[in-house]
């Protein structure tokens, strides 16, 4: 089981923030086509430029494994200051 | 020194107590972001972190920053949460022995947190709450230092 958050305009776009996946699927990938399927506004969102993942907090480079991880956030482009 | 906060900070104070006890120092840079007002009732932004994870990258980076320009030290206080108009949203400060490496680094460290820090910010105008993403205007200032 694992937690996904999505932030920013992801959340707005899923209507929802954070939901536990269970179990969760073997790949990013997948998890993306999962999320997607249900719901074909936040499929396009997640697949939008920009949009980047981190696995348990640490910046996910292509397409990992998520073996093991218990927290995966999407998070679309960024804009502090 | 990276604070996240929810509540209005003092930017002054922040400035007067980073200055204190720098016998070594003969430079501070800061930089003030402030909420401009867009004539909606409310908040004039919104801007989301991820807890932990918004911290550690923002921290990390301005340890490079430290590094890269020789810096003495380097601080940011940003707010999150719902911000007013005229509030500060952003203090950046940085100390180094001469006025140049504590102006590029201010400059630098700005650029980033426009573009690439985790957080996200959503605008208020009369027409209700628009996420704002890197201008073209910001990803040309953060490529300036490539």
């Amino acid at each position: 089981m694992a937690r996904v958050l999505l932030f920013g305009r992801l959340a707005d776009v899923a209507g929802w923030r954070e939901r536990e996946i269970d179990p969760l699927p073997d790949s990013l990938c997948s998890l993306r086509d999962l999320l997607g399927r249900e719901d074909p506004a936040l499929a396009e969102a997640l697949a939008g430029r920009g949009v980047r993942a981190a696995l348990d907090q640490a910046v996910a480079r292509g397409e990992a494994s998520l073996a093991g991880v218990r927290e995966v956030a999407f998070m679309p482009p960024m804009s502090g200051g | 020194m990276i604070r996240l906060t929810r509540e209005a900070f003092d930017p002054g104070e922040a400035l007067n107590a980073f200055c204190r006890r720098r016998a070594a120092t003969g430079a501070v840079a800061s930089f003030v972001g402030l909420a401009r007002g867009t004539g909606a009732v409310g908040p004039a932004l919104e801007l989301e972190a991820y807890p932990g994870f918004t911290e550690r990258e923002i921290e990390g980076f301005v340890a490079r920053a430290v590094e890269q320009f020789a810096l003495q030290d380097a601080a940011v206080v940003h707010r999150i949460g719902p911000i007013d108009a005229g509030e500060a949203i952003v203090l950046v400060m940085t100390a180094a022995p001469h006025r140049r490496a504590a102006f590029e680094a201010c400059d630098y460290l700005m650029d980033y947190l426009k573009s690439r820090a985790p957080l996200w910010k959503r605008e208020f105008g009369p027409d209700g709450g628009r996420w704002v993403e890197p201008t073209e205007a910001d990803l040309a200032d953060i490529a300036r230092w490539a």
